[in-house]
């Protein structure tokens, strides 16, 4: 992976001076809090229920086991044990004190990360493909060029405060794992017909209060010009999207309001004032980077291991694992590996320090000491021998990473909700244990597929359930509340937003609603075919009809107070408090 | 009290700003070295272009389209920002030092916080306001929080990849 220079050290070294200093003047008073606010955040740094929260950042995902080991140091000494891997391929830590934050950064500046613009109103820590580089699938490797606009959006002087946050992802794969549609710029890699490698580029995507489904504004920019390209677009951004009204601030509603023609217009201009001048990239700093990212020593083998094969067919628990957790990669006799953050009576995505350490010592053992943080928030192991299958499923179950979900429904996307989040209408963590738990059969849940199910406690679509093949957004109704469930959302290749499927349901409803939808599924479906294409293929009316058919009957369990799971959303020993429930 | 180079001075310029009642046609704009706001430059444009000691003040807000083509006839534009948050002010100093050709001074005004002082240096403002209740002083360590930035803007107009040999660690 990319290694910091003398240049990137400094500069984070001085950022984490920088903050340990505004931290100072926060303790002193110096700073009001409307004041702090915005700096704290450009750190990601959160002021939750209980505690501050801390975003840090996993560039596009990717980390070494180094830094992942400084993860777990983190969850001990200033958490509580764990940590929380994000929708953004970021990790976030829930239990701070502000006095703290500034030692983590400089902890973290050891391992050359940090937690910049992990937050705020400003380019966002950029997001990618998790098989980026290995993925069979793939054009071209994006990480050099994300590396490169995270170089560039880094402490960028005049983009510190946009109206809104923007996001930036980016894919080199025929198949969208990026979600570069629901972003504020989705970039595809691609190649002209001279075989020039430049981007597709998509503008105005983004979840949300307003979803919406990024446009094309240019079918190739050139990769030279990308940052004067990309620069042109959020300059454009910067003056003209609204600032009146938070809920309105996004690119995607300047965009809508203007029409992408005349947006295109603009930023064409801007950019015919900045295209070919010195921000041009140049061949040298493209190879220095992409050196950061070449392929690892890896060994000659067969495409197929005979072992694992014999294994698969004697051994039902392993073949499941493999079926679901072991992914096609573009060497012989190499896969990669999606270590499931999914495990049963856990927070979706949450790992403890022990998880971390035993991660980072799987990717030192079987991957090149690299690991990738998957926007579907497991853990990607990119470069595994499949001879080494075997003893990295037993290593897996181990430390509770091996639940065959990957990609089921169980593999649930949730965001923090209301154990955590000031936010939140409604207790994502508890719906997805109790989702988890109603539907445990593993034969069940092999049978019905591959089906995303997102789970976000309030519009912010941290958990960005507008693309779910169901989704599930928690509602507040007069201080209650209530789940409305949405259907027929895909994430990418191509990304839609999923339909309302009628009033909203109670917490307790929630599971026999997801059971109806599958019920219809299962009586609808061809052979082989996914939940998201039956959908597609007859709409969501007979779903709708089925699930309101008759009234759906609460789960006694769910409104048992003492409920171990109801009692304790978060599974952790905590305090568990909030303030809405 | 003004930041220029570094340093604390006193501010020649006084800003003129409409009050309840007063509306940019009418208002009387004092002698001496005196900062207008856009309107009233536009109002009373034949009083006020034979005067040569006169700046012009312009709120976040304004576009780059409504800013008189003669930029550079002033000897000191301020942008007036009018919460921190708000940073339009950034694009708008980018356009008028990279686009429109103004040299004189770049003044930001309003609602400054010593933790902007880098970014706005960087694009091209060059003398400061803080808000009052801020003491300068201290504010003035704001200009060093970095000794480099990756990407160009006004005060670089090159990335850091054309500015020096990287990859090199120690
Ligand atoms: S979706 Fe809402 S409740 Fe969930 S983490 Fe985001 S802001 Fe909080």
């Amino acid at each position: 992976m990319y290694r910091y220079d003398n240049f990137d050290h400094r500069l984070v070294a001085e950022r984490v001076a920088q903050y340990r200093d505004q931290v100072r003047r926060r303790l002193s008073g110096e700073l009001k809090e409307d004041e702090f606010r915005v700096l704290r955040l450009h750190n990601g740094v959160y002021m939750q229920i209980h505690a501050y929260m801390m975003r840090l950042a996993a560039p596009y995902g990717l980390l070494s086991a180094t830094q992942m080991r400084m993860f777990a140091h983190i969850a001990r000494k200033y958490d509580r044990g764990y940590g929380h891997f994000t929708t953004r391929q970021n990790i976030q830590f829930n239990w701070l004190k502000l006095q703290d934050t500034p030692d983590i950064l400089a902890d973290l500046a050891t391992v050359e990360a940090h937690a910049i613009q992990t937050s705020g109103s400003c380019i966002r820590s950029i997001t990618s493909d998790e098989f980026a580089g290995v993925a069979h699938d793939e054009i071209i490797d994006p990480r050099p060029y994300a590396e490169l606009l995270r170089q560039w959006s880094t402490f960028h002087p005049e983009f510190a405060f946009l109206p809104r946050k923007f996001k930036i992802s980016i894919t080199g794969a025929t198949e969208d794992r990026a979600a570069i549609e629901v972003n504020d710029i989705g970039l595809q890699v691609v190649q002209d017909a001279q075989g020039e490698v430049g981007f597709r580029v998509l503008v105005g995507g983004g979840l949300g209060r307003t979803p919406v489904i990024g446009t094309e504004i240019n079918a190739f920019v050139p990769w030279q010009h990308i940052l004067t390209y990309v620069e042109s677009i959020v300059r454009v951004y910067n003056e003209f999207g609204r600032r009146d009204n938070l809920y309105k601030a996004r690119i995607k509603i300047l965009v809508k309001a203007i029409g992408i023609d005349e947006f295109r217009r603009q930023v064409e201009e801007e950019w015919s004032l900045n295209k070919d001048g010195n921000s041009t990239v140049t061949k040298a700093e493209l190879d220095r980077l992409a050196a950061g990212f070449t392929a690892p020593a890896y060994a000659a083998l067969p495409q197929q291991d005979a072992m694992v094969l014999a294994l698969q067919q004697s051994n039902k628990a392993f073949a499941n694992w493999v079926k679901r957790s072991v992914k096609p990669h573009k060497v012989a006799g190499y896969s990669a590996v999606v270590l499931s953050l999914k495990q049963s009576g856990f927070a979706p995505g949450d790992a403890t320090a022990e998880q971390m350490d035993a991660a980072a010592e799987l990717a030192e053992r079987y991957s090149f000491g690299e690991l990738r943080i998957s926007h579907t928030q497991n853990l990607v192991l990119a470069d595994v021998k499949q001879a080494d299958l075997p003893a990295l499923w037993e290593a897996a179950k181990a430390n509770g990473f091996a639940t065959p979900n990957i990609g089921l429904l169980t593999d649930i996307i949730c965001c923090p909700g209301g154990d955590f989040c000031t936010l939140a209408n409604a207790r994502s963590i508890t719906l997805a244990r109790a989702v988890d738990e109603r539907f445990d059969d593993i034969d069940y849940l092999q049978d019905i597929g591959e089906i995303d199910l997102n789970i976000s406690g309030c519009v912010n679509a941290c958990a960005h359930h507008h693309v779910g093949h169901i989704g599930i957004l928690g509602v507040d109704k007069q201080g209650e509340e209530w789940y409305q469930v949405s259907l027929g959302g895909s994430k990418g290749s191509p990304a839609n937003v999923g339909k309302i499927i009628g009033r909203s349901f109670s917490f307790a409803q929630i599971p026999a609603v997801v059971e109806r939808l599958l019920q219809v599924y299962v009586r609808e479906r061809y052979e082989d075919e996914r939940f998201i294409d039956t959908v597609r293929r007859i709409g969501i009316e007979p779903f709708v009809e089925y699930v309101y058919a008759t009234p759906v009957a609460e789960d006694e369990k769910l409104l048992t107070p003492d409920y171990d799971l109801i009692k304790k959303g978060a599974p952790y020993d905590t305090p568990y408090y909030s303030p809405r429930f | 009290m003004l930041i220029k180079n570094n340093e604390i001075v006193t501010d020649e310029w006084s800003v003129l700003r409409l009050h309840e009642g007063e509306t940019a046609d009418r208002v009387i704009v004092p002698g001496g070295k005196v900062i207008v706001p856009l309107p009233v430059w536009n109002c009373q444009y034949e009083a006020l272009q034979g005067r040569t000691e006169l700046g012009l003040w312009l709120a976040g807000f304004e576009r780059a389209e409504d800013i008189p083509d003669d930029v550079r006839r002033f000897p000191v534009i301020a942008v007036d920002f009018h919460k921190f948050s708000d940073g339009r002010g950034y694009t708008l100093a980018y356009r008028l030092r990279k686009q429109m050709g103004y040299q004189g001074e770049l003044r930001a005004m309003g609602d400054i916080l010593c933790d902007q002082l880098f970014y706005l240096k960087r694009v091209g403002f060059d003398t400061f306001t803080l808000r009052a209740d801020k003491d300068p002083h201290a504010a003035l360590a704001g200009f060093a929080d970095f000794s480099l930035s990756y990407q160009a803007s006004v005060d670089t107009d090159a990335p850091l990849f054309r500015r020096v040999t990287r990859g090199e660690t120690l």
